[in-house]
């Protein structure tokens, strides 16, 4: 069924009203949970069933990717800087790719939404209600699926696919005496930062620690539920 | 909690300059700074929109069209922190005097006749401080347009407001543009005690106004010289041009 489409805060005010005929489905978790995955595997079965899909990630916005990778490479930036940075990829992506594909009846599937930005600033200690007010013009999604992981499973799984960079330890932060302990709790905070999100905005948890079916099928109950009867 | 009201506790100076599109600011602030240097204070200048960061990108999203009022103004944010933590506080905190082209307000006023919401962008820009002075040269549109449209060859496409559709003229669009702009900042001068100047006097008695009342914010302060202070370049060549 369209609707009007709801935002966290002040919303685009700029905007021609629209109706919104699609769904917003995000995907939370920290690095290692299996997001992408499950986002492919999540496509692949909602485009079997007839709804086209859009995909969406951070930081992919093509307004915005050198800005960024430049700041990532130079290591230069202060945590401000870098959030804004973010905001203003998240803010073309949600005007250029969500906010059409919606209005065209199409499923989007975001890896990643603006709760990535929450937590990542509130372990920096960053002013909550700032970062609430900036992020006030981004959609409310229809589910919020937050793939919660424990630092047993996932520090493995983070050797074995690649090792630990730079910026999924934390390093910035000095939260440990080197890579390693850096990555587990810096991983740790988001995790707990996350659990507090989960609670003030109703995330739908899953269990991130099975196997990638476990999951899967935890998710596609999930989607049934937003989406009502199957199309045929 | 009222919005952008951080003062802040470093011994140097913010004193900052706004006003539309040619209303004579930065003329007036570049005299400021060579006043300021012959007196012996140490002066470092930044202008809105120009930290590396963000320019290629400002510049590329400009020049295609691509930008949105939000993201216009999260662009605009971004630049401005960056050099908050790089041009504005260190020299601030080393005692000098730190004079800025444009300041948050002229977001306040820009953004919002591009149609984001007045309270959204004040808390956005609530991370910054509030400067020491701030003076707000105040000119009729007329008198900024005859100003713009004689002495530059081509308005650019935002400068104009284009993307907003006020008129497929664009000296036309500058106008309707640059006056909403106009009233927005009006509304500030209460709301952010800015210092009023009239830019329709001349540009020496417009400068004795402004010298004024710097002397009266720089009351107890003490002058700090370096020994060797590097001037950014694109200072001079603003002043030499215009």
């Amino acid at each position: 069924m369209p609707n009007d489409p709801k935002y966290f805060g002040e919303g685009l005010p700029y905007l021609k009203p629209f109706k919104n005929k699609g769904k917003l489905i995000t995907i939370e978790g920290t690095d290692g949970t299996g997001r992408s995955t499950q986002v492919d595997l999540l496509k692949e079965w909602l485009e079997v069933q007839g709804y086209a899909v859009v995909e969406t990630g951070w930081t992919r916005s093509n307004l915005m990717h050198k800005s960024i990778e430049m700041a990532k490479s130079g290591n230069m930036m202060d945590r401000m800087t870098f959030t804004l940075l973010y905001a203003t990829d998240f803010a073309d992506r949600l005007e250029s790719q969500i906010l059409p594909a919606l209005k065209s009846g199409h499923i989007v599937l975001a890896d990643r939404y603006i709760f990535t930005a929450f937590v990542r600033d509130s372990v920096r200690r960053a002013d909550p209600k700032w970062i609430r007010n900036l992020f006030g013009f981004a959609l409310v999604p229809d589910l919020v699926l937050y793939l919660k992981i424990d630092m047993e499973t996932l520090i493995p799984r983070v050797i074995e696919s690649g090792g630990m960079n730079y910026w999924e330890a934390g390093m910035d932060l000095h939260m440990g005496q080197d890579l390693f302990d850096s990555f587990v709790n810096y991983q740790s905070a988001l995790v707990n930062e996350y659990e507090k999100l989960a609670k003030e905005y109703s995330f739908e948890v899953i269990d991130a620690c099975k196997g990638v079916e476990d999951i899967r099928d935890k998710i596609r109950e999930k989607v049934k539920d937003i989406l009502g009867k199957p199309k045929k | 909690m009222p919005l952008f009201d951080k003062k802040h506790d470093a011994p140097g100076k913010l004193i900052i300059v706004e006003g539309i599109d040619g209303s004579g600011k930065s003329t007036q602030i570049a005299l400021l700074e060579k006043w300021l240097e012959s007196q012996g204070y140490s002066v470092f200048f930044t202008e809105w929109n120009s930290s590396e960061l963000v320019r290629e990108t400002t510049k590329e999203g400009k020049k295609k069209n691509l930008l949105t009022p939000t993201t216009f103004s999260l662009l605009h944010a971004t630049d401005f922190a960056d050099r908050l933590n790089y041009q504005i506080i260190p020299p601030l905190k080393a005692g000098m005097i730190v004079l800025a082209d444009r300041y948050a307000y002229t977001a306040f006023a820009r953004d919002v006749v591009r149609g984001v919401h007045p309270q959204w962008v004040r808390s956005l820009y609530n991370f910054a401080i509030k400067p020491d002075l701030s003076f707000y040269f105040r000119v009729p549109i007329q008198a900024a347009c005859d100003r713009i449209l004689t002495s530059r060859a081509q308005i650019k496409f935002y400068e104009a407001g284009m993307d907003l559709g006020l008129s497929p003229d664009i000296r036309e669009s500058f106008k309707i543009f640059q006056s909403k702009i106009l009233e927005q900042y009006e509304k500030m001068i209460h709301e952010y005690n800015l210092v009023p100047i009239d830019a329709t006097l001349e540009i020496h008695e417009q400068q004795e106004v402004v010298r004024d009342k710097v002397k009266e914010v720089l009351k107890g302060y003490l002058k700090k010289r370096t020994i060797y202070a590097k001037r950014p370049k694109v200072f001079w060549r603003r002043f030499t041009v215009s």
